[in-house]
């Protein structure tokens, strides 16, 4: 059995942040668990999808975040406690339903977990989702470790049923992705029937009822208003003249400074973990009897500019600083010598920071960015359709491994917004410019919000080809399910549903289903669709290899290697399409035995046809 | 009791990450408080892995600039590019064997002569010790081991409040029975190179 689920009260372990959520839901007795995956919120869905297996907790990957939201909201309706989780764009995707349900209200206690990504490890933006509180009016929290994550969670569930709303629960790459000793507590008996109370008047949002629920919003939003001002996670450490107020990460950032720069006695430090509604009485009681304070947060300056207003209305007068040139920027995620520089700065504390070594005279290392993997069908994929529809092509391509196709020398992606922008950029694009535009797709992106543009494409009779590469997985955030996904395979029961009987339902005339690794095929699909005035789709179907490996469908028995005799070193390998598995050894080019995978799309490639199969273990 | 501050960094699919969790357990293991951070998503397709093992009384989960009490670098070249991370007074642990990025392949920069390089470094730090783990995780039976090599280095040369015994203990709780043998075998090359 999974150990968060096993493991006993009182036991410490080791755990990602990630872990430590999933934990701290099921102590509060989550019963209903919906997601769509996405870094840096991904292994927190994963983990409730083995839970689902041993337990009876339900849980979804649903197609995308606002069904995901609206999923959550039907549960939570019905009294059971949800979980709804998401990566910060995420967020906007479900924002429609989010700011209605806070309308509406919950029955059971629920939280929607925003995973923000300050500095981008994994994202297209780095938005500040505290802003979602203000938005929508719902209490927002925000833990400052794992462990805290676990027990705030918990609290966030119960928060929730008092005041009858979604708890925003806000973390960052750095509370997800960082692991930390966390003691496990009680497990509350968790509900999984749940029962729908029919109460049309106040819970259909037709015009007139909204108005009576925005009123009930608003007086919830008091009554929050009041818990964050007596939150335990809103608590002052330390006394003195100066202060700093902070959150989430920045905290352990500011403690730690403090103790290094020997401030602990002059200090007081609040730390916000119930940020909204933002504590203002709180924060007036902190500020009273301060001469200096700074705001340390990564991001906007939310906290910020809440406790400037709220000192201007207690009519004091001190300096508040936080975002400048010369204190914190909104840029990407801070790190502990920065803070402690910057709060010796601030509080004139003389500090000498620890000089890193010179790095004068060593040698300039060549980058490693991240890249499609040694047989990736999305390589064979961009290299025909490079070859036939060219450079002068505009390619919109969308959000997953196959953003990668942006590395030299592919260079197959020019327009990029989020999830599913593809195919709806694709038809601005040609429109436009008035040439077939290819955008390119992966399916579960597809799946979560591609087949609305397709729909829009067909209607409005543009001139744009898609291709929907179909790789039997959701690749780039750890292999998850998604509705074209064969489940038998991992011995799940949902129902398969093929990108290609969709794209046909849509009434996409010109389709076309093709394996990539046959790149003759690939070649003449491609050219057939770029031909054909009106809406064309290529179906590139074949299984990510990491994840074909993971379930056993592939395993590696050949490999390829180049015979040196017949090389004539025109590099089309390399220089077109520039699979990992390629090196350099002096001048011959050479392929790693222990990357390859034996995919015969470079063997295709090679003008010489001086690229062998060779069985494994076999080679020269 | 003194902060140690270990950042460790590597190509995906070494296996760091397995490795900076062990180094965790054992710290528990040997009742220190421990803190991680990690990276996962897009930079684990082939790019830079790094994370970072805090023990001590401290809150923090990453490592600034230049506060590297220890390196631990799986590739060579990963090594040096952290150079920043270290200070005057950083041991350095990195495997010697060479993994040149792709882009060197295609003629995107140049990969270093590594032993000139580590030999530079070696006089900006504290000390630097070099092994080729690659060579000792085939002679264990298996590349995968490498990082076992690696964790094997960092017992043995760091001073740290974590005793063989812990990381061992560690590996033990978290190793399948299949390649058990083969890790702690490569652990202990590592350990006494």
């Amino acid at each position: 059995m999974n150990p968060l689920l096993k493991t006993k009260s009182g036991q410490k372990r080791l755990l990602l942040g990630n872990q430590a959520i999933v934990r701290g839901a099921l102590e509060a007795g989550v019963a209903f668990v919906t997601c769509y995956p996405g870094t840096p919120s991904s292994e927190i869905s994963d983990s409730f999808f083995e839970l689902s297996n041993e337990s009876n907790i339900y849980f979804e990957y649903s197609t995308n975040e606002k069904v995901a939201l609206e999923v959550g909201a039907g549960a939570a309706g019905s009294g059971l406690r949800t979980l709804i989780v998401m990566k910060h764009v995420g967020v906007n995707v479900a924002a429609d339903p989010l700011m209605t349900l806070a309308y509406v209200g919950v029955e059971g206690g629920t939280v929607v977990i925003s995973a923000d990504d300050p500095s981008l490890f994994s994202s297209q933006n780095e938005q500040d989702n505290r802003y979602y509180g203000k938005l929508s009016s719902l209490p927002i929290l925000e833990p400052s470790s794992p462990e805290e994550a676990k027990d705030m969670i918990k609290d966030a569930f119960d928060i929730s049923e008092v005041l009858k709303v979604p708890v925003i629960f806000r973390t960052t790459t750095r509370i997800n992705h960082s692991r930390g000793v966390v003691t496990f507590g009680r497990m509350k008996k968790r509900v999984i029937q749940g029962k729908f109370v029919k109460n049309p008047g106040l819970k259909v949002t037709l015009p007139g009822v909204s108005r009576t629920l925005h009123k009930i919003l608003v007086d919830k939003y008091a009554r929050a208003f009041q818990m964050a001002n007596g939150s335990p996670y809103n608590f002052i450490k330390g006394r003195g003249k100066l202060g700093i107020i902070t959150n989430g990460i920045s905290y352990a950032y500011v403690m730690d400074a403090l103790s290094d720069l020997k401030l602990k006695n002059n200090v007081a430090v609040l730390r916000l973990g119930y940020t909204h509604p933002f504590p203002k009485k709180l924060v007036q009681r902190f500020l009273r009897n301060k001469e200096k304070v700074l705001v340390v947060e990564e991001l906007e300056p939310y906290m910020e500019e809440e406790a400037k207003t709220a000192a201007q209305e207690a009519g004091l007068t001190i300096p508040i600083a936080g975002k400048s040139d010369k204190l914190f920027s909104r840029l990407f995620e801070f790190d502990p010598g920065m803070v402690r520089a910057k709060i010796a700065k601030y509080f004139s504390v003389k500090y000498k920071a620890p000089k890193p070594v010179k790095t004068s005279g060593l040698p300039e290392i060549p980058n490693r960015p991240p890249n499609l993997c040694p047989g990736c069908p999305h390589r064979s994929t961009f290299y025909s359709v490079k070859k036939i529809a060219g450079l002068d092509t505009v390619y919109p391509t969308d959000i997953g491994c196959y953003t990668l196709g942006f590395m030299p020398p592919l260079r197959m992606a020019d327009f990029l917004l989020c999830m599913g922008s593809s195919i709806s950029t694709a038809c601005g694009i040609s429109k436009a410019t008035g040439r077939k535009t290819v955008g390119f797709i992966g399916d579960s992106t597809f799946f979560h919000s591609g087949m609305t543009g397709l729909v829009d494409a067909v209607h409005n009779k543009h001139n744009v080809l898609l291709i929907i590469l179909d790789n039997g997985t959701t690749a780039m955030t750890g292999h998850q399910i998604h509705p074209g996904v064969d489940t038998s395979l991992i011995g799940r029961d949902k129902q398969q549903i093929k990108p290609e009987s969709v794209v046909r339902g849509i009434g996409v005339k010109d389709v076309y289903a093709v394996k990539p690794r046959n790149l003759k095929k690939m070649q003449e699909a491609v050219k057939s669709a770029m031909a054909y005035e009106g809406v064309s789709v290529i179906i590139s179907e074949e299984v990510c290899p990491l994840y074909a490996q993971r379930t056993g469908e592939f395993s590696k028995k050949m490999i390829f290697e180049v015979d040196q005799k017949k090389c004539k070193n025109k590099r089309d390998c390399l220089n077109l399409l520039a699979c990992p598995a390629f090196y350099l050894e002096g001048d011959k080019v050479m392929i790693n035995p222990d990357l390859c995978i034996g995919c015969a799309v470079c063997s295709q490639v090679c003008p010489e046809h001086a690229i062998r199969p060779v069985k494994l273990g076999e080679q020269s | 009791m003194k902060v140690t501050r270990i950042h460790i960094t590597g190509v995906g699919g070494q296996g760091t990450l397995l490795a900076t969790s062990l180094i965790g357990e054992a710290a528990m293991l040997a009742g220190l408080n421990v803190n991680i951070s990690e990276v996962h998503g897009m930079a684990q397709r082939g790019g830079v892995v790094e994370s970072a093992v805090i023990i001590g009384p401290a809150l923090s989960t990453i490592i600034s600039d230049g506060e590297a009490d220890i390196l631990l670098g799986f590739e060579p070249s990963e090594s040096l590019r952290a150079a920043n991370k270290c200070g005057s007074n950083t041991l350095v642990i990195t495997n010697s064997h060479p993994f040149p990025p792709f882009t060197s392949a295609i003629g995107q920069g140049e990969y270093p002569d590594i032993e000139k390089a580590l030999a530079q470094l070696e006089k900006r730090v504290k000390k630097l010790v070099a092994l080729d783990a690659d060579a000792y995780a085939h002679q264990a039976g298996s590349i995968l081991s490498m990082n076992m090599v690696m964790l094997g280095a960092l017992a043995r040369h760091a001073d740290l409040p974590i005793k063989a015994d812990h990381a061992k203990k560690a590996i033990k709780k978290n190793t399948k029975k299949a390649f058990l043998k083969k890790n702690l075998k490569a652990f202990d090359l590592g350990y006494k190179h």
